[in-house]
Order: C-alpha cells, then structure tokens, then sequence
C-alpha cells in the first residue's frame, strides 16, 4: 500500500473518485482538496460531476472507487445523516426545510433539546435565536419557515447546518434564488464562517461571485478533476475554457463534427425575431434572429438562458416583457401547439423527460405531432401514417426492428432521430435544436449534424443551442452568445471562433468594465 | 443506456418473482395473462360449478359485471392520462337521483313519457358528465392531484344525491325507464349490449383516433407531449368528463334494475371496483399504458371469482380477502414491467 502523503494539511482530500451508475461513468479520476478555512468554488457543465462528487462526499452515493480523508481520517460516509454527524453539512439548491413549522424547529429538526422526553420548546427557541444572531439574523424563530422569503430561508438553512458543529459546509448554487442584497448578506455569512475556520465548498455558475467570495477552485470536466488553482491566479476567461475544454489560441481543428462550411446568403428576411425577451431571473432582455436557411448558434454557459429563451419562442413559457416576430408577424404563442402551426419545432435538451413518450412505439412517437394532419375528423389515416414513418425511418437510417418496437428500447441516437422525424414529417420553416447531440454516440452524432446541414440547404431556419463549442463554431452561420439571460454577443461567419465565443461568455459585454480579477 | 440501467433495477427487484414464473407466462402480457385467468376460472366453474354452463347464469353474470365494465371503461381512460377518478361511485348515486326526479314530475311536458324518459336518460348523464368536467378542472387549471380533486366529489357528490332525495330512498315503477335495466332484445339484457358497445367503441377510440393516441401520450410523458403540441389539458378535462358520463350511465341501470334509487347505496364501493378491474385487466397505474378490453376482462375475472367462492358456499369475509389477493397477485405481476 502506498499512502500518499498530503502535501499540506487539508480538511477534505478526495483522490482518485470514481463513480459508476449502469451504463455510464459519472466520474472517473475525480479530485478535490480543500483547505481548513477556505471558500472552495467549484465549476464544470452540466454533466461534468460536480453533484455526483459532492453527493459521495455527503453520503447520498457510495464511490465506486478512490478515498475521502476527511480531517485526516478516511471516510466513508453511508447516509448524508453520518457525514453530517462527523461534521459535513450539505445545503442542497433547493431549500429542503419543512415550510410550515417554524424557525426554529427547522433548525433543530431531528435533534430537538429534550427534556423528561418532551421537546424543550424554551431552550429551542433561545438556542435558535441566538445562532441565527450569529449571522446577524434576528427574527421570531418560533413563525412558521414559509413566512420568510427566501434568502432568510436560506439563512435559515446555513444556520441549521452551522448549529451541527460542521467543519465543512457544503452550499449547491446557493445564490440562484438570491437577489443581489440577499447575495450580499450571504456573502458576509461565509466569510462569518471562514473566519471561525469552518471550510466553504461552494458550487455556483455564476463566474462573477466567485472570484467575490472562493479562495480556490477546482474545475470539472467530463467526469474529470482538470484543474486546481487558487482563484487569484486564473481569470474567467481560463476558467470557461478549462470547464470546456479548450485551450485559449487553439488552433481549430476542422472536421471535428459532422457539419461542413455552406454558403450561406445572409440577406433575406428573417423568419424568427425575438428581442428583449424577459421572464424572471432567467431572461434578463434576451434576443435572437434566424434566417431561412441559416443555422444560428445559441451559445453560453449553464444558467445563461439559453434553454429559456428556446422555451419562450416555442410558446411552452409565458414571457414577461420583449416582442417575437415569425415571418414579419408579431406571434406570441400560448402554447407549443400555436408554435407548431405555424411552422416551428423544438428539439428539448432532455430527451428521456421531455422528449420519448417511452412506452409507445417508434410510429406513434414519430407521428405525435404530426397527428392532426395525419387524421379525418379525428381517425388516425393508418395507411398515410405508416407511409410518413417508412420514409423517416429510410430517410434518417433509423435503426429499429420494427415500427412497431418501443422507442425506450433504442439508442439515445436512434431516439434523437425519431425526435428529429417528429418535427421533419411536419415540414418545418423553423426548428429549435437544444443540445441536438447530447449522449450521443459519436457515429449517430456526426450524421445528425450532417442532417442538420443538409435541412438548412433545403430552406429550414435552425436555431441550435449547444455546450459543446465545436458544434458551434463549426455548424453555426452565425453566433449568439448569452450571459446571465441577456444577449452579449452577434458573431456573423467570419467572425466566428472559438475564443471569441468562449471571451463572450464569460465577459459579455462588461469584459471593458470589469476586466478579469486577478490577471 | 440509462433506459438499459432502469430495466436492470426493475428485473434485479423482482427477480425472485421472475423465477417463480413458467417462461410462457413471463413473456405475456398482463391482458394476456389475465385473460388465460379468466378461461382458467370458466373452465373450473364449468366442471365443478353447477349450472354455471347455462344461459341464465351468463345473462345474470354479464348484468352483473356490466356497471362495473361501464365506469371501468371511463376509469380506464383516467388512470390512462396518469389521473384517477374516485368520484364515480358518487355521480352515480347523483344520476340516479336526478333521474326519478323527471320521470315522476309529471309537470307540463314531462306528463308524457315520450318526452319524460327521454329526458330522464339524458338529462342524469349530461350532469353526471358536468361533475366530471368540474373534476378535470381542479386537475388542470388547479393543478390539485386528482386523488384529491375526485375526493371533492366522493365525499360531496354523495352530499349533492341526498339533499336531492331530501335522503330519502326513492321508489317507482316506471317500465319505460326501466328498460335500460331490465329490458332483453333477442334475449340480451340492455346493459350487456351498453356495455359491448362502450367497450368496443372505446377500444376502438384509444386505439384509432388522436384523442386516444392523445390520453396515451399525455400519461406516458406528460412534458413532452405538451411540447409536441398535444392540448394536455383539454385531453384531461375529456377523460374526466367521459368518466362522469359512464358513471351516469352506470348509475341509471342501476336503479332501474333496483326499481328504487337510494342515495346511500347507488355505486358505493364503485371506485374502487373499477379500479381493481382496470389494475387487473393490465393498465398501468403510472399512466400511458392502458388496455379497455383488458378492463373488461379484468371485472369479469373479479366477478367470477366472488361468484364462484359464493356459489360454493365460502363465507363472504373469505371471499373478500381472496378477491384482495388476486389483486394485490396481479399489481406484482405488472411490476415486472415488461
């Protein structure tokens, strides 16, 4: 056995993390260190293993592999209870406290000070009191939790998770529900904490805080640890490219997909224009433009609205504030359905919860929306329906037994193409792709994006929203880039590359207001 | 893959089951499972039951299942979109009061029965049916769980049938009306024929029509099918309101084979008979996979098995429990998946 000897003295070491879930590698080489005292960020994708890593450390999951020291001891951590009993506390996004009893049985849920074998309601409530005083919090602990908004919830939270002795708190996207005084006091809540030396992890997408508040990051990949640095020595714009994977002045490498240059006349009348598009935190004056024949990249990272603003145009949201124009015409649709006859599709980025109905057939998936035209007074025409589905399946190269198969039995690509079919055998002017190639394989993906070129030949406007940055750069006629739910940046073809894209989405248009912190 | 994953979880849970089952009946699906049940029961009835082999038997048989098969269809159809409907016991009890209300008036118009029943049919249905669209309304644009919107009914709806009696049992004899209970063209009671036709208009409906691809798809994944341009709610409001209009139905032949209408007893315990025959029959709790035909034979095999305990003499309290077993048997099996 070969112990590796820490090189300074960390509360938490996780090396080596591995984690399998039945036909995936969630993580693989997985790696966090953090120091007694410090606010550690950390950053990745959607997808990258942050939540898997952290819910190892908690006791939520159990790691296939790797080891966990925590406070030099090796861990292994079985419930989220045992881990918060040796000194973890983990804050999950969404607020898991119990709304309707009060402040302060929230806090002592599960622990409650006892007396003959009653709760000791006095004692509660004057021990509740005084940690949230702590935080500079004061308030009537014994309301019920629902009364406060939220950022007192979330105080609320960390005070039920400080009141555990923890040494490590662990906060998931703390501020995504905060308003920026609210994210203010929490900050002076975490340097409280630091200073009485309990160690942060704090998992945000929001670039800005962390150079604000973390003294370290660790970057995700992929499943992967790929960097780990103090934030005084690496700049957004590093950060981004790390939690993508590129390297900043990379050549790019042509070919890397599926997609092939096009001439493309970018003079003719746009079909779809959506401008200063506003719905809550999300959509802060979002815009967007596409031609006929145009493939437009919406690019940004998690978080920066861009699923939203797909949602928004296709009707499946309401919008708050801003105009959509389809063909000249103001269209501001209820409902998919009013998107759909007027021409427009959406592929959704979560194939298996908005996508398949599973249990139903290859046919009967493929034809959903196209059923109203396939129908005489509502009866379904067999024999044009099972048409339609031949040439799709001919058409895309589907690979099924049968029509008839149930579409949770194929492929993720082969379920893709059944997706794409549905919004095809309509014939679209307009189609909304949201991470058109995501768990895909590599083969199915470069045909799709291949089909995507050739429906953009034959006329189709294609508004594809993607993560990966070389289907961007390389499938898009043009470019725009979206942070913290407004538009930043228009690339048109020529201007389109990579660090460009990857300089907007982490500065956006402040990049000459507020240059880079610690660069 | 993750589909893949989901599949190796659900055979791990229950393999101990999978063993204990012949290959043949592995692969079936639950209707055709259920359906070898049913043929296995008659078998067994037509060798050690007496008289179970003649016309009066089957004819009281089916009279019998009928109502049950009638709200099951509309159940069915429910439990289809995700939703359940606990109110149709207590709609029928409603139908059935409304109903004598207008053929016993004898004001104006309703003097003559040509006019009377008519309107004694329809009219009963038509409100049953309007709770049903009342229930689809606190599922959709309440957005209240339909086991607790349809519980607003089932507990009221009862409510509504005895101010309507004044909570009185009401009785008549109105042989115009009670046709639709006791009435047999070329030998067949009425509501066998209802029901066949219902069972057979819905399966073809489910299977045949975008309203039916619609119910599926709505319970099968209801996000992506509201992005897919299916009109979600309206779909919802529909199920409830058919579910209200077969549980009218229901309730009429009931108190025309009764010849009285009594607030407390009409479609008590209908809730959940129905539902025990759609579970059987092979539709999925969850939503999006239902089978109407497999209601039909999922009641008659409810049926045959307390008509068969009962007819040799098991006490009703075991009767009970063996009907709870079949359930709780067939539920296991649909675990499985498929």
């Amino acid at each position: 056995m070969t112990e590796a000897q820490p090189r300074r003295d960390f509360l938490l070491e996780m090396e080596e993390i591995r984690k399998i879930f039945p036909g995936v590698v969630a993580l693989d080489g997985a790696r966090l260190c953090v120091d007694r005292g410090e606010v550690h960020a950390i950053v990745g994708q959607n997808g990258a293993g942050k939540s898997t890593l952290i819910k190892i450390l908690n006791g939520a999951y159990r790691r296939d592999g790797g080891r966990v020291v925590f406070d030099g001891r090796p861990v292994d951590f079985h419930s989220p209870q045992q881990a918060q009993s040796a000194g973890v506390s983990t804050i999950y996004q969404e607020i898991n406290l119990v709304p309707f009893r009060s402040v302060a049985e929230n806090i002592f849920m599960g622990r409650e000070p006892r007396r003959f074998g009653f709760i000791d309601w006095r004692r509660m409530n004057r021990e509740a009191t005084e940690i949230l005083g702590r935080f500079g919090v004061h308030l009537d602990v014994r309301q019920p939790l629902m009364n406060l908004n939220v950022a007192l919830q979330q105080m609320v939270a960390i005070a039920r998770a400080v009141s555990f002795e923890s040494r490590l708190v662990i906060m998931d996207e703390p501020t995504s529900s905060l308003d920026e005084r609210e994210v203010a006091t929490l900050f002076d809540v975490i340097r409280g904490l630091k200073a009485s030396g309990v160690s942060v992890i704090y998992i945000s997408h929001r670039l800005d805080e962390l150079h604000q508040i973390g003294d370290r990051i660790t970057i995700m990949r992929d499943g992967k640890t790929v960097d780990e640095r103090a934030l005084s020595e690496i700049s957004k714009l590093e950060i981004v490219a790390r939690m993508l994977g590129k390297e900043l002045g990379e050549v790019r490498r042509e070919g890397a997909t599926g997609f092939t240059k096009r001439d493309v006349q970018t003079t003719s009348a746009p079909l779809l224009e959506a401008s200063g598009l506003r719905r809550g935190r999300a959509l802060q004056g979002a815009s967007v433009a596409v031609r006929p024949g145009e493939i437009v990249g919406l690019a940004g990272l998690l978080g920066s609205g861009r699923t939203e603003v797909a949602r928004v145009v296709f009707g499946a949201d309401s919008v708050e504030d801003g105009t959509v124009r389809f063909e000249g015409q103001p269209a501001a649709f209820h409902s998919p359905a009013g998107a759909i006859r007027t021409g427009i599709g959406l592929c959704s980025e979560d194939r298996k919860a908005e996508g398949i109905i599973p249990y139903m057939s290859v046919r009967e998936n493929l034809t959903l929306a196209a059923l109203p035209t396939l129908a005489r007074n509502g009866i379904v025409d067999r024999n044009r329906q099972r048409e339609v589905v031949d040439r799709f399946i001919m058409r895309l190269d589907i690979k099924t037994s049968s029509p008839e198969q149930r579409i949770r039995e194929l492929s993720g690509g082969n379920q893709q193409k059944v997706l794409l079919a549905r919004w095809l055998c309509l014939n679209p002017k307009l189609l909304i792709l949201d991470e058109p190639t995501r768990g895909i394989d590599v083969g199915a993906k470069a045909e799709i994006q291949g089909l995507i070129d050739e429906l953009a030949d034959q006329g189709l406007g294609v508004l594809m929203i993607s993560s990966e940055i070389e289907e961007i750069v390389e499938g898009s006629d043009r470019v725009t880039v979206l942070r913290d739910g407004r538009t930043v940046a228009e690339f048109d073809r020529d201007q389109i590359s990579q660090d460009a894209i990857i300089t907007a989405m982490a500065h956006g248009e402040d990049a000459a207001v507020h240059p880079p912190v610690g660069t | 893959m993750a589909n893949l994953g989901r599949a190796g979880t659900a055979s791990a849970s229950t393999s101990a089951l999978r063993l204990a089952l012949p290959s043949w009946l592995r692969d079936a699906s639950q209707t055709q499972r259920a359906l070898s049940a049913l043929v296995v029961l008659s078998l067994y009835n037509a060798i050690f039951t007496n008289n179970f082999l003649t016309l009066a038997t089957l004819r009281v048989n089916l009279t019998q299942v009928a109502t049950i098969v009638i709200v099951g269809v509309g159940m069915t159809l429910v439990i289809a979109t995700g939703g359940i409907d606990l109110s149709v016991g207590a709609l029928m009890a409603i139908a059935g009061m409304v109903a004598p209300k207008i053929f016993m008036s004898e004001r104006g118009p309703l003097d003559s029965p040509w006019v009377a029943v008519p309107l004694a049919i329809v009219v009963p249905i038509l409100v049953a049916g309007a709770f049903g669209v009342f229930n689809g309304t606190l599922v959709t644009w309440f957005r209240i769980q339909p086991i607790i919107a349809t519980l607003v009914l089932f507990l009221g709806g009862r409510g509504i049938a005895k101010a309507l009696s004044d909570g009185k049992l009401v009785e008549f004899r109105n042989p115009n009306f009670d046709y639709i209970g006791t009435g047999r063209p070329l030998g067949i009671p009425v509501q066998v024929i209802l029901m066949a036709i219902i069972v057979a208009l819905a399966a073809w409906v489910m299977r045949g029509t975008t309203f039916g691809r619609y119910v599926l798809a709505t319970g099968g994944n209801e996000p992506a099918a509201r992005l897919a341009g299916v009109p979600v709610d309206r779909v919802k409001i529909a199920v409830y309101a058919i579910s209200g209009l077969l549980a009218g139905l229901a309730g009429l032949i009931v108190i025309s084979l009764n010849t009285s209408a009594d607030p407390y007893r009409v479609g008590e315990g209908m809730e959940l008979d129905a539902i025990a025959a759609a579970a059987v029959g092979g539709t999925v709790l969850t939503g999006g996979r239902a089978t109407v035909v497999g209601t039909l034979i999922g009641a008659s095999i409810i049926h045959q098995i307390r008509y068969t305990l009962i007819s040799h003499g098991v006490a009703d309290g075991t009767t009970r429990i063996v009907v709870a077993a079949t359930i709780i048997l067939a539920v296991l099996l649909q675990w499985r998946g498929d």
